[in-house]
């Protein structure tokens, strides 16, 4: 969730000196991040590839308008259902709100490839539904099939809707009934009361939860790969492994960046002026007290929701694994789960280290130009990670050749930096280093200058402020950014999948390599690891006072 | 026009309102007068439909809104609401907001009806700002265009000036008076301060723990108190114990007061008589001398705080070129048209409140 909904409390610190060293780090951390999009840029300046007539007949049309199905779909679906919940939640009274309130964030600890999964393995032809189906009915025939499109989108929509749920939220939360009121006693029935006052209140959060789910559809791989939806992220992959066409990979790419790009601006002009002053904060939260009839009516709603997003795909991937635990456990998964923790620590360490230096140049110096690099930076969560991977693979293979060349001359090959852990490590940086920045920069906005000023007038400065002022203040902002980059890192699939070094399968790889082979009951077990891991950042939401 | 006979409305086993009754005429202004937390608020939500009564009945005219088996929804009252914190709505602009409540004209109208509100509160050039962008007082003014707009049959104001600073609650209320006796308005205005009240109000409640202890004018509230809280709560004075005289007049530490008087109780009956600053006149002739010992500057007067030679204290209003020090002792008279009296109770409080 980068950047989600934290609030700022700025305080600006006063500028220090000698920041141009410090600068210069910035300025790398930004070209590191805007270098796959120039690579992806300068991919079409390089001419239109062989496949490039290939492509444009017969991939780019389709995944085209896949694509734009599928945020169409997630957008519209995690809207419906995370601001409905919201508003439950937020203002109104029924059986199991306090558990709701929290539950209904378990589903952003299942990736959609592992609720996609689960769903597949109960709606195949040999599974239960089906089964059941053909014992009441006689044959499969007319068993409902939402097709390939329904199912991404309703899987996408089930693990993406509490990003909007969260944030319009708290939105509800802060406005209260109050908008609500002031439409009744102007005449208006509550529902017309709800959609003429409290929804274009609670605009600005729409868009931005709604936009979040929208660039996660869009830059997810494993969800549609899955079900054999053919869309940007899949036809990046499939040029890259399939045609071994690495121009048309990212001449795909850039078509995606495109309309992330798109999408980012309709987000901007959705969101309007979003500094709505809220109309006076709810003094007394009463919720609205529902019917007996309508009360259940929602607790049956956020149930369902609940049971068929995270209940019963949990349910299942954990019978599975028990039952094959025995079968399925020998020491290649020890090794599995070493890759990840290892790939997933060290990345996570690095990332959020990073978050800190930028977090604090930006502090140090806080110039224009420092901010905007710094933002630059941090673009890279935007960008799938299709995308990534192709735009940082390119470079790094181009400027292992150059150096071969350059010690061992032509056709030689001493190194190949492309095959090692470079690509995988600058790709996970520029997609994640706004995860890890959110938080670190928030909590360095919350130290006020004076209290470095007191250190420094106590005569504690340079590294030992470092180290007996920010670090003790910023350790839960530290830990949580590594947390979150953690789980992220350990639930990710195209950069991991396309640039893994050999050798280096992780958890996420191999429910991915099962999934492809159908093998449903066999990917439980490492699906199984990477929910529990996925939790750990649902708890620390719910811990955080709403 | 607005009737409320023994409304009475509980939250879990709390009574907020116990079973209030009062009646207000069209074209009136009553003002409902509390500390915090006596009900008004309450009050107010069950008149506009947002609280249902759990007993007796609200009406208006002859309509029936509310009683525990029958309620009309808030939006079928025909009630506006300014809300204690306005409640404006943040994405629309002020003439947005004012049109918000109109339906069933054309768009045209609507402009020019909502305009003509704002031109009465006197914010026609602001139409086309965000709320955001006005003063206190300013969005406060929009709030009651937008209340009125829709030409409800009731204007409910909430706290109405809580959020505004004092030098502006003194001069709106005689402005709001005008400006909602220019919009022939019926309005019910909850407040906790009594100059609010005396300076807009036709008729007004004295509300506390959720009873209405005296429905009346400021007038007969200040100088006819039906209540000790009512006296005490509508501005200050003192207690002094006496005894009853004759039907006309009490014994006291000073002398006679003599005036009219709600009592039948029998001679030498012990009660607590209140007395206003204003019943204390200073008089130089007279031969009733009390010793200053605090006084404080208000202006166009002082209030001298007295004690008596029993050790008794009284409050005095003065003209404030009568200055006299801390200490010195100064000529007074009782000047009593109207004796209020209550029967002394053993432990009921005595002496000076402000």
């Amino acid at each position: 969730m980068p950047g989600g909904g934290t609030t700022r409390t700025a305080v600006q610190p006063r500028p220090g000196r000698n920041g141009s060293g410090l600068s210069l780090i910035v300025l790398v951390f930004a070209f590191v991040a805007s270098l796959p999009l120039l690579v992806v840029i300068l991919s079409f300046v390089g001419g239109a590839g062989d496949v490039w007539p290939h492509l444009a007949r017969y991939v780019l049309p389709q995944a085209f308008s896949n694509t734009l199905w599928l945020a169409a779909g997630v957008a519209i679906g995690t809207a419906t259902i995370g601001v409905s919940l919201a508003w439950f939640v937020a203002a109104c009274e029924f059986p199991g709100r306090r558990f709701f309130s929290w539950a209904m964030l378990l589903p952003m600890a299942m990736p959609g490839y592992v609720l996609g999964f689960a769903f597949l393995a109960l709606f195949e032809y040999t599974g239960p539904l089906q089964g059941g189906w053909r014992q009441l009915f006689g044959s499969s025939e007319h068993f409902p099939d939402i097709g390939a499109r329904g199912a991404a989108i309703i899987t996408l929509t089930l693990t993406l809707y509490p990003y909007v749920y969260l944030i319009v939220r708290e939105a509800f939360a802060s406005q209260g009934i109050r908008g609500l009121e002031v439409a009744r006693s102007a005449g208006f029935r509550p529902l017309q009361g709800f959609f003429r006052v409290t929804l274009p209140m609670a605009r600005p959060w729409i868009v931005a939860g709604v936009s979040l789910a929208v660039m996660e559809s869009l830059a997810d791989f494993g969800t549609v790969k899955l079900f054999n939806y053919q869309t940007f992220t899949t036809a990046i992959y499939r040029a890259w492994y399939g045609l071994f066409s690495l121009q048309s990979a990212l001449q795909l790419s850039l078509v995606l960046v495109v309309l992330v790009l798109v999408a980012l601006l309709v987000e901007r002009h959705l969101r309007g002026r979003a500094r709505y002053t809220d109309p006076g904060t709810a003094r007394q939260s009463r919720r609205i007290a529902l019917s007996a009839g309508r009360a259940w009516s929602v607790s049956i709603f956020c149930g369902a929701i609940l049971f068929i997003a995270f209940g019963l795909p949990a349910g299942l991937i954990v019978m599975w694994s028990i039952e094959n635990f025995a079968l399925e456990f020998d020491s290649g998964y020890w090794q599995l789960i070493a890759n990840t923790l290892m790939l997933a620590g060290f990345a996570a360490m690095f990332i959020t280290a990073v978050a800190m230096l930028l977090g604090y140049t930006v502090r140090r110096s806080p110039d224009v130009i420092n901010r905007g690099l710094a933002r630059v930076a941090t673009l890279g969560y935007a960008i799938p990670g299709a995308v990534l991977a192709v735009g940082f693979f390119v470079p790094v293979a181009w400027l292992s050749r150059a150096l071969n060349q350059l010690v061992a001359g032509d056709g030689g090959s001493i190194i190949t930096l492309q095959s090692g852990l470079m690509v995988i490590f600058l790709a996970y940086l520029a997609r994640f280093l706004a995860v890890a920045h959110g938080p670190v920069e928030s909590a360095l906005q919350r130290i006020r200058p004076s209290v470095e000023e007191a250190a420094r007038g106590m005569g504690v400065s340079g590294l030992r402020l470092l180290g007996r002022v920010h670090l003790p203040i910023l350790r839960p902002a530290i830990l949580t950014a590594a947390l979150l980059v953690f789980v992220d890192l350990m639930k990710e699939l195209p950069i991991t999948l396309m640039t893994r070094p050999f050798g280096w399968d992780t958890l996420a790889v191999r429910v991915f390599q099962l999934t492809t082979e159908g093998e449903w009951e066999r990917a439980a077990m490492p699906a199984v690891a990477i929910v529990i891991a996925g939790l750990l950042p649902v708890i620390l939401l719910t811990r955080r006072r709403y | 026009m607005l009737t409320l006979t023994e409304v009475t409305f509980r939250y879990g086993d709390d009574v907020i309102l116990d079973a209030v009754s009062l009646s207000l005429e069209r074209g009136q202004i009553g003002c409902i007068l509390g500390p915090s937390g006596s009900g008004k608020t309450t009050l107010l939500r069950c008149i506009a439909g947002f609280e249902p009564v759990c007993g007796g009945e609200i009406h208006a005219g002859s309509n029936k809104l509310s009683s525990p088996s029958h309620q009309v929804p808030p939006e079928k009252r025909r009630i506006g609401m300014v809300f204690q914190d306005y409640a404006l709505l943040p994405h629309l602009s002020t003439l947005k907001n004012v049109t918000f409540g109109l339906r069933g004209m054309s768009s045209a109208e609507k402009r020019s009806r909502a305009l003509h509100f704002l031109q009465k509160v006197g914010l026609e050039d602001l139409a086309e700002r965000y709320p955001h962008e006005l003063s206190g007082g300013q969005q406060q003014r929009v709030a009651i265009a937008r209340a009125m707009a829709p030409e409800p049959d009731l204007l409910l104001m909430d706290e109405p000036y809580s959020n505004l600073d004092l030098a502006l609650r003194q001069t709106l209320g005689q402005e709001m008076r005008a400006l909602l006796k220019s919009l022939g308005a019926t309005a019910l205005i909850a407040t906790h301060d009594h100059h609010d009240a005396f300076a807009m109000a036709d008729m007004t409640g004295v509300l506390n723990h959720g009873r209405l202890l005296q429905w009346d004018t400021a007038y007969r509230l200040y100088h006819r108190p039906a209540d000790r809280f009512v006296a005490e709560f509508v501005g200050n004075g003192v207690w002094l114990p006496g005894r009853i005289a004759t039907g006309q007049s009490v014994e006291i530490e000073t002398g006679l007061a003599s005036g009219s008087m709600i009592a039948d109780w029998p001679a030498g009956t012990p009660v607590d008589v209140l007395l206003r600053p204003d019943d204390v006149v200073h008089d130089d002739d007279s031969t009733l001398t009390a010793e200053v010992v605090n006084k404080q500057f208000k202006g166009s007067e002082f209030l001298y705080e007295l004690r008596l030679p029993s050790g008794a204290r009284l409050l005095s209003s003065v003209p404030s070129h009568h200055n006299h020090a801390v200490g010195e002792s100064i000529g007074i008279r009782l000047e009593t048209d109207h004796v209020v009296v209550f029967r002394r109770e053993i432990g009921e409080s005595r002496g000076k409140f402000t």
